[in-house]
Parts: structure tokens; sequence; C-alpha cells
């Protein structure tokens, strides 16, 4: 299997007559976009398209999904396959990718489960979508009283349907001369070859768990409800091209975003040390359900699936945190217990003084556990000029409180209600420490 | 200018007395007092001594409500920059009431704290999330390697600057998370951990794993038919316009609210508060999450004898341990107090 990831660096947003980009300036026909994104009968008349960019004086609340402009100029399948996309394998051939570049999906879909992001200040140093260009989406339900479900599914779609109509309309408007800033390729071995190759050296995968606690804890893998999965092996080419997308309405900081899905940065770390510190073999996907049964059911089978390919190591990485605490502790001791060492990445609930054991389950073989720091510390967010979205949802939003807003503008939460601020799939640089 | 600090010491070591005077009422001297003059000379022109507060061992053990509060007062017209206590070695009453002090002090004046301690002293494990206690050796003879490493400790506290880790600034390790930023990505650091303990070389977790707290469950209710009946939950359920303000992640607070006469949630009165879940079912029928409907048709057939008249709820979501201890302690206290037999426990 080979990708290649055809980057085209974008460091400025415009609004204009035709979206296309040009100098690293992405330009954006609104009227054209507002046009797609209002097919969808389920999403209201009052639908807007701002830009924000990285300095701006601008807060962004709430927060449902970012997700990162690509589309497949060559292979088989198209970007978000089973979402926006037929449901055919993707993970080969060439895929554009409006680097620097991400749609922000903002509404008021459930209450408490969506973030903010600050463009400046120091909020802007916790969120990685402070550096990335934003084109932002405020999505209204048609119908007020629309159930939370049908509102999550028109957002989750319009995000997706933008990043794709973005990278399009620049791939077309190129044509055949097309150029990328930067063309990285990948390649990944199947089965038969990976076990013969790079003998010496440890055979490892990535344990890559997802969140599945229903009732918009959701996450979709070419489509299907990942829920109703049995752990699956997935090549980390296909992550790149989209297979698995964000439906989550959880506390803003740990939510794998679309976009981190799609640059996955232990997927990225790995492949980069592939051939060198080990044989990096396979991803195998899981969910992270409610019931114990089907705890005890996913983290046997996804560790079977382990031993089966013969791994020696895996790195195991969570999403959200407290109950899918039992699933990421199940997941290390059967692993460990099988022979299979496990390194550990999460984030911690230690509380605002930071004196509360972190995680909501423990064992003894989660000796090697990297965290993305204490997403209950307090933060002070000083008032921006300009607020696309709602602020006032700060005093409702995870992490925020009554009275989070002040009547100045400023916000003081935990950093629970950051967009990716204590991302679990390690794309920042935040961690904790004990004193 | 010179930083004012506020010393606590006991009666032993205020030279009144050992043992037999150790019930003497707390009072506070002006300047230095005892072990004072070595912090004196530790502090030299940076800080100084303003006040000692002199308090019996056991007085302050018998009366630790009444004499921590006491002895705030007292302090409070000095106007301290900070607060140091000890240090107390293995002395263990002596530590607890250091510990107890500086918990105080910290909460209530908001200025920097420092004891001294032995590691295995009582008042370490009591006071240790509540202050910086340095490491000393288990009796007054480490008085001279204990006061430097104090005075050192308290001013870097003072002056706002960063600690280094507990073994290099010499305190106990005191078990609270702080967040940094580091110079590499989370998913980096976490593959070139992974890379180490494949290799089986060294390497340092950054998390070590948590030891519970394991609660037996209660036995069985035996005398059902005679049961009072109380429903908690941690699923968010509240009055309709959550009226006290119950944070829908990361709860400082549960609310207690009277259901007599109610039969049955219904949309109009009542909903969650919860963050962690889609509330549109529970919005739309709290019996879901707190079963008051069934309960009361259960409560009709006999089946135990009545429905406790208030209920109790939180929201379990993203909310400290040392909260959810608190509240559960308080609302077990107010069930016993109430004359309610079992509980039933919804979470969601």
């Amino acid at each position: 299997m080979r990708l290649e990831l055809h980057r085209i660096l974008v460091n400025k947003l415009a609004f204009g007559d035709e979206t296309g980009v040009e100098g690293g300036v992405l330009t954006v026909n609104k009227k054209e976009l507002l046009a797609l994104i209002s097919e969808d009968e389920r999403l209201g008349k009052k639908l807007d398209v701002d830009l924000a960019m990285p300095g701006d004086s601008i807060r962004i609340v709430p927060v449902k999904d970012v997700i990162e402009p690509r589309w497949k100029i060559e292979g088989d399948g198209q970007v978000f396959p089973g979402m926006i996309s037929d449901v055919e394998t993707v993970g080969e051939g060439k895929t554009l990718v409006l680097s620097g570049a991400a749609v922000v999906t903002t509404g008021k879909i459930v209450r408490f489960q969506e973030g903010i992001i600050d463009m400046s200040g120091p909020g802007a140093d916790y969120t990685p979508y402070s550096k990335t260009c934003n084109v932002v989406l405020l999505l209204e339900p048609s119908d007020p009283n629309m159930d939370k479900h049908d509102y999550e599914t028109a957002c989750r779609f319009a995000g997706l349907k933008t990043a794709a109509y973005l990278a399009r309309c620049c791939a077309e408007a190129a044509g055949a001369g097309l150029k990328a800033d930067r063309v990285e390729a990948f390649e990944h071995a199947n089965i038969r070859e990976a076990m013969g190759a790079h003998p010496g050296l440890p055979k490892v995968g990535y344990l890559y768990m997802l969140q599945t606690q229903g009732l918009l804890h959701d996450t979709y893998l070419y489509g299907v409800d990942v829920k109703k999965i049995l752990p699956t092996v997935l090549s980390p080419l296909e992550v790149m091209d989209g297979a698995i997308v964000s439906g989550n309405c959880v506390s803003a900081c740990d939510k794998n975003s679309s976009y981190v899905h799609q640059n996955n940065p232990v997927v990225a770390d790995m492949l980069k040390r592939h051939g060198k510190d080990f044989n990096f073999v396979t991803c195998i996907v899981t969910n992270e359900n409610v019931t114990l049964a089907d705890k005890r059911r996913s983290s046997s089978f996804a560790t079977k699936l382990a031993a089966m390919l013969g791994l020696d190591g895996i790195v195991i990485t969570e999403e959200g945190f407290g109950n899918p605490d039992a699933d990421l502790i199940m997941n290390c001791w059967k692993a460990e217990r099988l022979g299979i060492k496990t390194a550990l990445l999460t984030d911690e609930y230690a509380g605002q003084d930071g004196a509360s054991q972190s995680l909501a389950d423990s064992c003894v073989e989660g000796n090697a556990c990297v965290t993305a720091g204490n997403a209950n510390e307090v933060v002070v967010l000083p008032p921006m000029k300009k607020v696309l979205g709602f602020a006032e949802e700060a005093n409702v939003i995870a992490g925020g409180w009554q009275g989070s807003l002040a009547p100045d503008g400023a916000i003081t939460v935990e950093l629970q209600a950051i967009t990716g601020a204590t991302s679990e799939l390690g794309y920042t640089k935040l961690g904790a420490y004990t004193i | 200018m010179a930083y004012r600090i506020v010393h606590y010491i006991n009666q032993f070591y205020a030279g009144i007395g050992g043992e037999e005077k150790a019930d003497i009422t707390p009072e506070i001297r002006e300047g230095i007092v005892g072990p004072g003059a070595a912090f004196k000379a530790a502090f030299g022109a940076d800080a100084e001594i303003v006040a000692t507060v002199v308090c019996g061992d056991s007085y302050f053990a018998s009366n630790m409500d009444k004499a921590s509060a006491e002895i705030v007062e007292m302090i409070k017209p000095y106007k301290p920059d900070a607060f140091i206590a000890g240090p107390a070695f293995n002395a263990g009453r002596y530590g607890t009431a250091c510990g107890g002090m500086c918990e105080a002090i910290s909460k209530q004046l908001g200025v920097p704290v420092v004891s001294g301690m032995y590691p295995e002293n009582p008042g370490v494990e009591l006071y240790k999330k509540s202050a910086y206690i340095i490491e000393t050796p288990d009796s007054a003879a480490g008085m001279r390697k204990a006061v430097p490493a104090m005075a050192k400790l308290l001013l870097k506290l003072l002056r706002g600057e960063p600690l280094g880790t507990p073994a290099a600034e010499g305190y106990i390790e005191r078990g609270i998370r702080k967040n940094k930023f580091y110079d590499k990505l989370a998913a980096e650091r976490c593959v070139e951990m992974f890379v180490a303990k494949m290799k089986g070389e060294p390497f340092e977790t950054e998390y070590k794993m948590p030891v519970f707290d394991r609660v037996d469950p209660q036995p069985a209710v035996k005398d059902m038919k005679n049961a009072v009946v109380a429903l908690v939950t941690s699923g968010g359920i509240c009055p309709k316009g959550n009226p006290d303000h119950i944070e829908a992640s990361s709860a400082s607070k549960y609310g207690e609210y009277d259901i007599t006469g109610v039969m049955d949630l219904t949309e109009e009165k009542y909903c969650t508060a919860h963050g962690g879940y889609d509330a549109t079912y529970a919005d739309r029928d709290a019996d879901v999450v707190l079963p008051v409907d069934v309960l009361r048709d259960m409560e009709k057939e006999g089946v135990f004898k009545k429905l406790h008249n208030k209920f109790y709820t939180t929201v379990g979501n993203g909310t400290a341990v040392a909260s959810a201890k608190r509240f559960g302690a308080e609302i077990a206290d107010k069930l016993v107090a109430d004359g309610v037999t079992a509980v039933i426990l919804t979470s969601t």
C-alpha cells in the first residue's frame, strides 16, 4: 500500500469569486459554500461562514469538530468513505491536503459538549487549532426543537462536505497543473511481507481506541458506527484519507477531532520509527462501549488480534475519560498478560487542585504512561475582539460553570473546555508532573 | 523590603516545658522565639519573622478546629506574606498541628506555607496535599539541615520562582499534578517511552498508576418490607432549570430536592445537568435516570415501606474523586439522620 500526500501550504484565507488556492492564500466562494451546506434540510436558513486566522483576536465557541480539507486526486475511493463518499477502501494513490487550513463546525448542539478555540492570547497556546487558518461554519438547525442527534449528523456532514469541497475546488482549478508545495510518500507492507521484514526488530502495533459510548459519543469507521464493530485491523494509511470520522460531543479537550485522526501523530511517529526502532505491522481499531460485557469482549478481542499477529508490543491511545479509563486499563493488562508490552497515552482529571487521582481505573501493568495534562486545571481567557458563535455557552459547557463568562467577555474555565487541549492522540505538548 | 513571616512552634520549642505543659492555650509573641533564631539567620535580609505563635500540642490536638480558628485570628493583624511551621521532625502531635495550621493559613489567608517533618510523621500523610513539607531527619538533631531547606523553599515560593522536582527541592512529594508544556508532543513522548520499554532500557512513566480505595458492598437488605428507600444519583437529575447550577462537568456541589407527593418526573419540571451524555431522553423523562415513577408504584404495592421524600443528585462527569468522596460522606450522614435504611444509586 502506498499513499502520497500532496500538501499545498495555506497561510491565509480570503473570500472571493472562485474557491481555489494560490500563493498560500485559500480563497473561499462563500455563496457557493453556503449553497452546498444548505442543501441539507436539517440545517436552518441562518447559516454563515466566517474566517479566523492565527493571531486574530477571535474566539470560536461552541466548537463541535475540526476537519482538514483533503481530496483524493488519484487512487480508489474518496475522502471520508462511507460518510460523504462511497464505501470503497482508501489509503492508496494520491491525496491533496490543504495543510494549514481547517474547517471548524460550530453550533449549540449538545449544550455542554462543545469547546472553545481562541486564535490568540493564552488560550491559543492550549489548542492546536489556533495555528490553523479556520473556515468556520456557523450552523443552526432548521427546527429549533430538532432532536440533537439529527442536528449533530447535519453538522458532521456539513463539516465533511466543506472540507472535501475546499480541497476538490483547489484540485479542479489547478487540473493537471496541480503543484504541491511538499509531497510525502508513505508505504505500508501487507502482513506477509511485514512478518518477514526487519528481522531482529520487535513487531509492534497501535491499538487505536475510539470513543463509542453512544448518545452522541460516537465515532465512525467507513461510515459504520464503531460501537457496533468488533475490533479490526486497519492500515495507518487509511486513516490519512479520513476512514475515521468524529461524531463526538464529549468534553472538548480530549475528543479526537476528525482533523487529529487525519493527522494522527502517533501513527506519524510510528511510521517515522518503522524499520529503525521497530517493525510497525498494523493499527488495530477498537471501541469504548458502556457495558461491562462489551468492554470485556472488545478488550479480549483486540488483544487477541495483537497476539494472533505475533506483536511484541502495542501503543494504546484512549479517547475521553472516566468510563473509557476502564477500557484502557483492560486493554493494557490483557495485552501485558499475553506477553505484549504496552505504552499508554491518556489525559488526567485530577481536580482543579490536581490533588485527586487522575484516572478512574488502574493496573500495575500500566507502568509506561504518558499523559496530555490535567484537564481540570483552570485557565483565564481574556476577552477577544470578536466572538464567532455564542460566548454565553461558556457558562454551561463541560469545564465551565455559571459565571465562567465575565461581563467584560473574559472566560474562566477548566482546560476541559478548550478544543484539543489535552488531546489523547498526543497532538499537543502539554503534560503533567507531580509536585 | 523584607517579607513578613509568622512562625508556629509548640510549647517545647518555646522553652515552656515538655509533656506537662502540652495543654497551654495559644499565644502570639512579637519577633522570634526558639528555632526562630535559626530561621532569622537563614532568611538574612530577605525575610523577617514578625511574630511567633506558641501552642501546646495536646491543646491543639484536642481542640483542632477551635485552636486553628483562634490562631488564624491572632495572626491576621500581622499581615504575613508567608507562614512557616515547625520543623516537627518525628513528633506526631506537633506535626499534625503544624500541618493543620499550614492548611488553615493557606486556605484562609492565601499565603505560601512551609513545614518540615520526618516522612513517617502522621502529619505528612494528613497534610502533604495542603503544604510543602521539607523532609527532615527524625529528631531535633536535624535542625541545622532542616531550617535552611525550609527557608530556601519558602523564599522561592514568595518570589514565585519555578520549583524543581520534590527531590531537588527537598520536600516530600505532595501527590499534586501540575501541567506544563514539554518540548515534544505527547505522542512523541509516548512512542519514545514505548521504544525504551521494548528495548529494556530505563524509562520514567509520566503518571504512576493510582492505588484505589475499595469499598465493600453493603450486605443485602434483609427486611425489605420495612425499608425506607432513598434515591441518589450521579446522573445530574434536578428540577428544571438546574436552580443550584450544578456544573455539567467537574461538579463542585450536589443538590438535595424534595419529592414529597411527586409521583413522576415530568419534562415540565425536571431535567439533567449532566454534560457527559446526550440529554435528549433524560430531559424528556428524568425517571429513566432517577426512577421515581417505578418506586412510587412499588411503594404503593408495599414492596418497601416508604420512598424517602428527598433525593440527592450530582454530576459524575470529570468530577474529582476528592469532591465525590465529600459529597458521598455528607449525603450518607443526612440519609442516616433521616432514618433511611436502603439507597438506590443510579449512575449514567
